[in-house]
């Protein structure tokens, strides 16, 4: 990440205090200078940050932080703490209409990500809550965006609802209400234009179509990279059309995210879901905590723990337990784990999360290029199935030809086939640790030079 | 005082539709700038600590960037030590130089890189929805009109209504589009595109893809692998490789910058959206930090909202009303 994090930020003021002793309030003033700082480069509106460090401050100044044997870290909590409570709780209910169907009306900037999202919304409502909703096309400005919201409609084969482009939105979304009634759909989302919050016209047209089928839901699309303009867009389509809640798009990206913050403080409208990738089942509900962390750079366990839990899958992992247990681990295993790891998203995203591992922290030298990967994972499908499993009979002349074959060179192969070694060794050690709940060393992947 | 008319002469030369379209379309940037900027210099008649912050605080608030905008500051305080101003008035115009400084680089020809001879291609790279495709056709239009022959290759597979939309853009500007089936390779389509621009004799190849974010590296490297195949063919090429940042964004329009730079070697950058409220003050950070020009411009969603970047009416377009209130005096 392009950014250090508030406790990287904060070091430079520790370090001072801690010949001292205690802590003045200048000390706290350079602290909260750093806190504004870290905040304005996560992209929280200026002038939300200074609300916010004014109320921190407060806190800082009065016994919390002054007092306390580790400023740092008071600090630290202090502002993890209001920026939690500014997020607010969790919410990631849809409404339900007395008389179905349930109308939710998706609205937004160009290219803010609605389509996609109205995609992900019906998929999460037919999946978690057993619904059946119809779709409902009135972008009628943007090139093929019916076809679009179509295409997805056949991937989540789901019934699509489309007049053209030559009808007007409020037409279309009325004439979708009744088809929904006919078909027995319970949902109705309705896509619209992107547009911007200055567009009179525009902004008309969505306080007529909410006023001719008012519905029950009205999401406001957001991007997680929106800069400072966050609040302005934010505030005015909620007071064009009172939006009931907030979809964070594009959050599997590396930005920080403080648009949520922004949006939060302008809008009291709950933040309910978040984007995290394009795929349609890519939909989350929002983590205030995990976002306030997020925007401090703090690393994001949670999310890491939630990410390998519903990656590496359960039974595959019990097999490989046993088979360290038993040194029976073989190089196809070993691509396997390849796999489950970068299913898991880039590796360099995923060292991110974890606090403390920020590359700019000297962890340069640990090399977890995907590059690196790709190159063991050839070397690998460059071996024959006999030496896969018995890499011991790979001499000279067999590392010369997987060499060649994976288009990398001897030593490469030589240093794989080490560190392979070492790697099930270093498994033993640890399953037969785990036995004696003592600390392992930990090992390093082949690609973590 | 030079430094104004310099800027004026320049902005009065060019009083064609261009930079009219230019300045309408920054209308709201200027009025919410120079009117802070104006707010600023009244309600702090002294050049003091409190001034700076709450200048820091004006560029700030236009997504300038935290690093860049101290950067500035740092400078502006030098210079006002230096040349004993002391009166927020007179520091304004030292402000509004800078600024162009820092966008100006000297012996910088905004233009594209079009050959004169043979194929021009040109990559268009970015994060999703930030208007490629969108752009692609607006540019279509302006060459089209300037006389070239364009072709344009389909090279978004992935999303979802993305070949067709192109294809809209395609008939409306009325030049032919390259495309083959939504999940196809993309590399493919270019190899493609590029023969076909060949035996059809077209002068420039516009090149779509798909929308990917920065950190996904498999998607980077299949960016990667496009512009291998466009090296091959034509081995001079790709002439440009434009990144489309949104102006809407914040600080990661940096982290896109870098990323992108870095595995296609962008070349410009065309800014959009700046019809919104959004500031725009993002280029200012990314020409700082990574001296990537901004080519062109996107100023809404019609055939003809392009422009070219120019840095002069772009800074014009920022203080305009302080230029005026200045040559009044
Ligand atoms: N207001 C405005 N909208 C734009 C501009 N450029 C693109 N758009 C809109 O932004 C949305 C996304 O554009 P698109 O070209 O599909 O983005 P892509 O995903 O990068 O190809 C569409 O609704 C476009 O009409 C611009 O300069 N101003
Ligand atoms: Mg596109």
């Amino acid at each position: 990440m392009a950014f250090e994090g508030l406790a990287d930020r904060l070091q430079g003021t520790l370090q001072k205090i801690r010949g001292k002793g205690k802590v003045s309030e200048a000390d706290v003033k350079e602290m909260m200078r750093e806190v504004r700082l870290a905040l304005l480069e996560a992209d929280v509106n200026f002038k939300v940050v200074k609300e916010f460090i004014k109320r921190v401050k407060e806190r800082a100044v009065g016994q919390e932080v002054l007092q306390s044997l580790t400023p740092g870290q008071q600090v630290i909590k202090v502002v993890h703490e209001e920026l939690k409570d500014l997020m607010g709780g969790e919410q990631s209910k849809i409404a339900v209409a007395n008389r179905p169907p349930t109308v939710i009306m998706m609205v937004g900037l160009q290219g803010a990500g609605k389509t996609t999202t109205t995609g992900k919304l019906a998929n999460h409502l037919r999946k978690k809550h057993n619904r059946k909703p119809l779709l409902v096309a009135a972008d009628i400005y943007r090139p093929a965006a019916i076809q679009q919201l179509e295409t997805i409609g056949k991937q989540l084969s789901m019934p699509v609802f489309s007049l053209g482009d030559q009808v007007s939105p409020v037409e279309i979304a009325k004439q979708a209400i009744q088809k929904a009634k006919e078909e027995h759909n319970d949902y109705v989302i309705i896509d619209t234009a992107g547009r911007l919050h200055v567009d009179e016209a525009l902004m008309n047209e969505l306080e007529e179509v909410k006023e001719a089928v008012k519905p029950d839901e009205i999401f406001l699309v957001v991007d997680a990279m929106t800069g400072q303009d966050a609040v302005n867009v934010a505030e005015s389509f909620n007071n064009a059309l009172g939006v009931s809640g907030v979809v964070l798009t594009k959050l599997d990206g590396d930005t920080r995210g403080g648009a949520a913050l922004s949006i939060r403080s302008v809008t009291d409208t709950p933040i309910k879901f978040a984007g995290m990738g394009e795929k349609l089942d890519a939909l989350e509900a929002f983590h205030p905590e995990r976002m306030a962390s997020r925007i401090l750079g703090m690393g994001d366990v949670l999310t890491l723990i939630e990410k390998a839990q519903s990656t590496v899958d359960e039974e595959k992992a019990k097999e490989l337990e046993k088979k360290m247990r038993t040194m029976s681990f073989t190089f196809d295993d070993f691509l396997d784990q390849l796999d489950q790891v970068r299913s898991m998203g880039p590796l360099d995203e995923l060292l991110d999360m974890i606090p403390g591992m920020n590359k700019a922290k000297g962890m340069k030298n640990i090399n977890v290029d995907d590059k690196q990967i790709g190159k063991v994972e050839a070397i690998i499908r460059s071996m024959t199935k006999d030496e896969k499993l018995h890499p011991e009979v790979i001499n000279a002349s067999r590392r010369k030809r997987i060499a060649l074959g994976s288009g990398t060179t001897v030593q490469d192969v030589n240093r794989l086939l080490k560190q392979f070694e070492e790697m099930k060794k270093m498994m033993k050690q640890m399953t037969n640790m785990q036995k004696g709940k003592k600390k392992g060393k930990g090992f390093n992947f082949p690609f973590m030079q | 005082m030079s430094f104004f008319k310099k800027l004026k002469d320049k902005f009065t030369e060019q009083s064609d539709t261009v930079s009219e379209k230019f300045k309408e379309g920054l209308t709201k940037t200027r009025d919410s700038f120079s009117t802070k900027m104006n707010d600023l210099v009244k309600n702090y008649r002294k050049v003091d600590e409190e001034f700076f912050e709450e200048l820091e605080e004006l560029l700030i608030s236009s997504d300038v960037g935290v690093v860049t905008v101290m950067d500035l500051i740092d400078v502006l305080k030098d210079e006002a030590r230096r040349q004993n101003i002391k009166d927020t008035e007179k520091l304004q115009s030292v402000i509004s130089e800078k600024l162009a400084e820092m966008l100006h680089k000297e012996d910088e020809d905004g233009a594209l890189n079009i050959q004169k001879d043979g194929l021009t291609v040109i990559l268009f790279v970015g994060v999703n929805g930030v208007g490629k495709t969108t752009t692609i056709g607006k540019l279509a239009h302006k060459l089209k009109q300037d006389g070239k022959k364009v072709l344009l290759a389909a090279g978004d597979t992935f999303r979802a209504g993305a070949i067709e939309q192109l294809d809209v853009w395609g008939e409306r500007v009325g030049v032919d589009v390259i495309k083959h089936q939504a999940g196809s390779d993309p590399a493919a389509v270019v190899y493609d595109a590029i023969q076909s621009a060949r035996s059809k004799g077209s002068d420039i190849l516009l090149c779509d893809t798909a929308g990917r974010l920065q950190n996904k590296v498999n998607l980077m490297n299949e960016l990667e692998k496009m512009k291998r195949v466009i090296q091959r063919e034509v081995p001079d090429g790709p002439h440009e490789v434009l990144l489309v940042i949104d102006a809407t964004t914040g600080q990661n329009a940096m982290s896109q910058a870098k990323q992108f730079g870095q595995a296609t070697d962008v070349s410009g950058i065309v800014l959009t959206k700046l019809d919104g409220t959004a500031k725009g003050g993002i280029v200012l950070a990314i020409r700082h930090e990574l001296d990537i020009p901004v080519k062109l411009v996107g100023l809404g969603e019609k055939m003809d909202d392009l422009q070219e970047f120019d840095p002069d009416t772009f800074v014009y377009g920022l203080f305009s009303s302080i230029i005026e209130e200045d040559e009044e005096e």
